[in-house]
Order: structure tokens, then sequence, then C-alpha cells
């Protein structure tokens, strides 16, 4: 009975991954289509010119340019910002601090739609034409909260002897902080900054409120969903999808690795 | 002096972050505020106490509202039940692996959500394989479909906001001492006994967390209605959406989006009472 029971367990989760993986593996598929009108829905034909010929349709290499640009600006700005607030939150007793995380809380619990919509307003307001710049303020705005929180987690599990006997060595406060404290709290500052550079190339509401007539890599999708869906697009999630996908996985096997030797512990 | 510097610190880390959610979060929540009291057509409003305008926008989109609360509900319930034997699963059963499989739940969000919603499009077309195996076994009539109906759409937003609910879920479940649950079979509680009395209150706080970041982007969601339902699916969302960016009513636009934030923080306010802002936030 045990054992059943075990491996109903194990079964069920294997269905979920299943069903996880169901529209990836049709995007992946439909990568390799070769469609006969403007639509890429019904399979047609195996090919490879898709994947030789990425940006073989008009915008699509523009697009996927101003994502990118977008996603390092505000990953960097944002993890800069947001690394500061979480050492500050967690590092200092200070008055506001309630204040502020409810300041840092309050924008993850806020709709996209009306995240988007208040900026859209502000700009109209302020007469700030749409475009670019306009896309970073907002993309940098909503992953603050998402750097706080990532990088807050690390600094909470963070041993505070190491700074004292790096002090009683004779380091001062900034040769302590940059050879001890940063190297311990990169991995989760890295961690941040790829969540964000994710949520920044990804995010579709907040950018379709506030593009102007800049395109980005998602609203390119959306505008050619209506006209024409180019099995390039297929082609480039696809690409960003394994990209991310091996990052990751590189990064798991070798702390599994690591951690087996014992050379850090887990 | 040394004392007084160490009080400045945590003011200066703060400044330049805070000064940006102040600048473009508060701000603009205050010109929308202002924007859903006044009247006017695009691009001329002025400001005047409209109040009808929460009133109008109430009355007009009801339907819409009521129908976010119902498919966001039961997407969220969906994903809950759902996901709950899956985070079990990897925190108990995971092993050396946990993070494996954590990146496996993960790995298909790193496809753009548009396009992921475009392949369930794919999935649930009228000709598809889904609907035509359906039709067969006469689950669905000979003209049934798939797209177009509720249950895409609530399918959609179960789908795309699924790692928000495995996530915290996995995170408290993972965080409990097996101790505790041993030491229930110890004192002679069946295994199920175990479950219900001990890893499943420890887990609440990860259930709140899931069903709060499941809810919220799924009440404000509009691209699953749009791409998988019909306007007879539309959410506030969508209603918002275009008031904003196609009518340009921005005063009805953004006394919707109030009334939607308004809903959604009174929501997170009782969360946030039962758990605290800092266990939320952590949790998240």
């Amino acid at each position: 009975m045990r054992f059943v029971r075990h491996h109903l367990l194990t079964g069920y989760a294997v269905l979920v991954l299943v069903y996880l993986f169901l529209p990836i593996s049709v995007v992946v598929a439909f990568s390799f289509n070769n469609p006969k009108g403007r639509f890429n829905y019904t399979w047609q034909g195996f090919t490879f010119k898709n994947w030789t010929d990425p940006f073989g349709y008009p915008g699509i290499e523009g697009a996927l340019k101003v994502s990118i640009e977008l996603a390092l600006l505000s990953s960097l700005a944002a993890t800069a910002l947001g690394t500061l607030v979480a050492l500050a939150l967690v590092r200092y007793r200070f008055k506001g601090s309630a204040t502020t995380n409810l300041l840092i809380f309050i924008p993850m619990t806020t709709p996209e739609v009306v995240m988007g919509a208040s900026l859209l307003t502000l700009f109209v307001n302020w007469r700030i034409p749409q475009g670019f710049g306009t896309i970073l303020i907002a993309h940098i705005l909503f992953n603050i909260s998402y750097v706080v929180v990532t990088v807050r987690a690390r600094l909470v599990g963070f041993d505070r002897h190491l700074e004292e006997a790096a002090m009683d060595l004779g380091a001062n406060e900034l040769v302590t902080f940059t050879k001890v404290t940063l190297p311990l709290i990169m991995p989760g500052i890295l961690a941040a900054g790829l969540l964000a550079f994710a949520l920044s190339i990804d995010d579709f509401v907040i950018t379709y409120f506030n593009a102007g007539a800049t395109v980005t890599f998602p609203l390119f999708v959306w505008g050619a969903a209506r006209v024409a869906t180019p099995p390039q697009i297929n082609v480039i999630g696809t690409a960003i999808f394994i990209i991310a996908v091996t990052g990751m996985l590189t990064n798991i096997l070798v702390q599994n690795l690591r951690s087996r030797k014992g050379a850090v512990p887990a | 002096m040394l004392h007084r510097r160490k009080g400045a610190i945590p003011y200066l880390l703060l400044a330049p972050g805070m000064a940006w959610l102040a600048v473009f979060f508060l701000v603009p929540m205050w010109y929308l505020g202002k924007m859903s009291l006044s009247q006017g057509l695009f691009p001329i409003f002025s400001f005047g106490w409209a109040w009808a305008n929460f009133h109008d926008a109430i009355t007009s989109y009801g339907v819409q509202f009521e129908r976010s609360g119902e498919y966001a509900g039961i997407a969220t319930i969906i994903a809950l039940v759902g996901s709950y034997p899956l985070a079990y699963w990897i925190a108990f059963r995971g092993g050396r692996w946990k993070n494996l499989f954590l990146l496996l739940v993960i790995a298909p969000f790193f496809v753009t959500y548009l396009i992921r919603t475009l392949a369930w499009e794919t999935i649930l077309a009228d000709n598809g394989v889904v609907v035509r195996t359906l039709q067969h076994l006469h689950i669905l009539g000979s003209n049934g479909r798939l797209l177009a109906t509720s249950a895409a759409v609530i399918a959609g937003i179960t789908y795309n906001f699924l790692p928000f609910m495995v996530l915290p879920l996995y995170v408290s479940l993972e965080q409990i001492d097996h101790r505790l649950i041993e030491a229930a079979e110890d004192l002679y509680a069946s295994r199920p006994r175990a479950f219900y009395r001990v890893t499943l209150p420890l887990s609440l706080p990860g259930v709140f967390a899931g069903v709060l970041l499941t809810f919220i982007p799924a009440a404000g969601d509009f691209i699953n209605a749009q791409l998988l339902g019909t306007p007879q699916q539309y959410m506030i969302g969508n209603i918002i959406q275009s008031e904003f960016l196609s009518v340009r009513d921005y005063p009805t636009a953004a006394a919707l989006s109030f009334v939607l934030m308004a809903a959604i923080l009174a929501i997170v306010l009782v969360f946030a009472r039962i758990l605290g802002t800092e266990r939320l936030t952590v949790a998240a």
C-alpha cells in the first residue's frame, strides 16, 4: 500500500510536469513548421529554414534588440537600487522601516494593468513623450521590489561574525564590505539581477501602456498575432528558453557537484 | 560622531531606491486618483470631484468585475489543489535534485507569456487534436469548442500563474522540520492524521502567500481573455486596457483601476493581518 501511494504521488508529479511542458513543446515544434499562409497554427511540414533565418521577418530583430537593451539596463539599475535598500532593511534598525517594507511590498500586489495605467497617467500629466525612456523607467520600477526581496532573503542568513573577524584583523568598514560582505552576498545579487532581467524581457502589460512607438519583443508578438504569426517568433521564444534553462541547469549541476565534494556546504 | 553617522547610513542606502518608488509609483497613483475624479474628453480632462465616475464604472462594468473575481478565484483554487501535491513531492521526495525539479517547474515560464498563451490557442484550436479527440469521445458535441469558452480562459490563467503558487508552497513545505512529523507518527498518529495535524498547518503560510500571489495577477489579467476568449469572457483588465488605450476615456478607466486596486488591497490587508507583511514578502 505504501509502495502504491509513493508511486501515485510520483506519477502525479510527472503528469503535472508534462502538462507544464505541453505548450512549450508546441512552441518548439512549431519553430520547425513550414506554414503555408501567414498563420503558424497548423502543422504543414518540417523545415530548418526558420532557424537558419531567425530574423527573416521584418521588425523582429529590432524588437528583440530593444528588449535586450531594456532588460540589461533595467536589471542593472534595479539591482543596484534594490540591493542598497535590502542592505538598509536587514542591517539597520531605523525609524520608518515598516513604511519602507510596505512601499516595497505594495507594487508587487498591484495588478500590472493598474501600474501601467498609473504610469501612463503620470507621463501624460507631465507631458513626457512615451518611448524607450518611459519603458525603462517602468521596468526599473517593477523590478526594484523583486530585487529587494531576493537580496534580503540572502542577507538574512548572513553570518555577521565573518565581518567582525575582518574588522578585528584591522580591515576598515569599506574593505570589510568589498572583501567580505559583497562576495558573500554576490550569489543573491546575481540571482536578483537575473530575475529582474527575466521579468523585464517578458513584460508585456506595463510596457504596452507606456511604449509609445517603441516596439519590444512581446509587443511585436502581440502586434504580429493579429495579422500573422511568423514561425520566427517560435524560434526566438525557443532560443530565449534554451539559453535561460541551460544557464540555470549549469548553475544547479555545479552546485550539486560542489556539495557532493564537500567543498562548499549547500 | 560615529554614532550619528551610523544613524544616517540606512537613509542614504534607502534614498535612491525609495525615491524611485515614490516618484514612479506613489506620484502616478496620486495622478490616477485625480484622473478618476476628473471629467472631460481626451486629451483635456479637468479635475472636479466627479464621484459619479465610480458609480458609472461599477454599474457599467459590474459584470466584468464579478467575472474577474470568479475566473481568478476558480483558477487560484485549481492551482492550489493541483500544485500542492507537486510542491510536496519536490520538498519531501526531491532529495538532492530538489533544485532541478524546481527548475523544471519554472522552466516553461521562460518562454514569453504571449507565446505560451498563443501555444495554448494552438492546442485548443477548433481543428486541433484535443478538440477532435473530445468530440470523438462525445465529451464535446460535434460543433463543440474549447476556444472562446470560459473554461479556456480559466485554464489559461491557471497555467500562466502556476509558478506563483508552486514556489511559496514549496518554500513553506521545505522548511518543515521532518522530526515533527516523525514525532507525530511515533505518538501513533496515522500518516493521514500526521499530515492533517502537522504538515498541512505548518505549510499554511505558503498556502496563503500562494493564493495571494496567484489571485492578484489573475484578477487583473487581460491577455488570456483576449487570446483564448471572446468579449463574452472579457475581464476587468480588458475593459481598463481598452478604456485607456482605445476609447481613451481616462476618468472611467482610472476609476475602474482604483476599484480593482481597492478590492485587491482589501484582500491583501486581510492576509497581512493573518501573516504579517514581513512574512508575506519573504514568502513572495
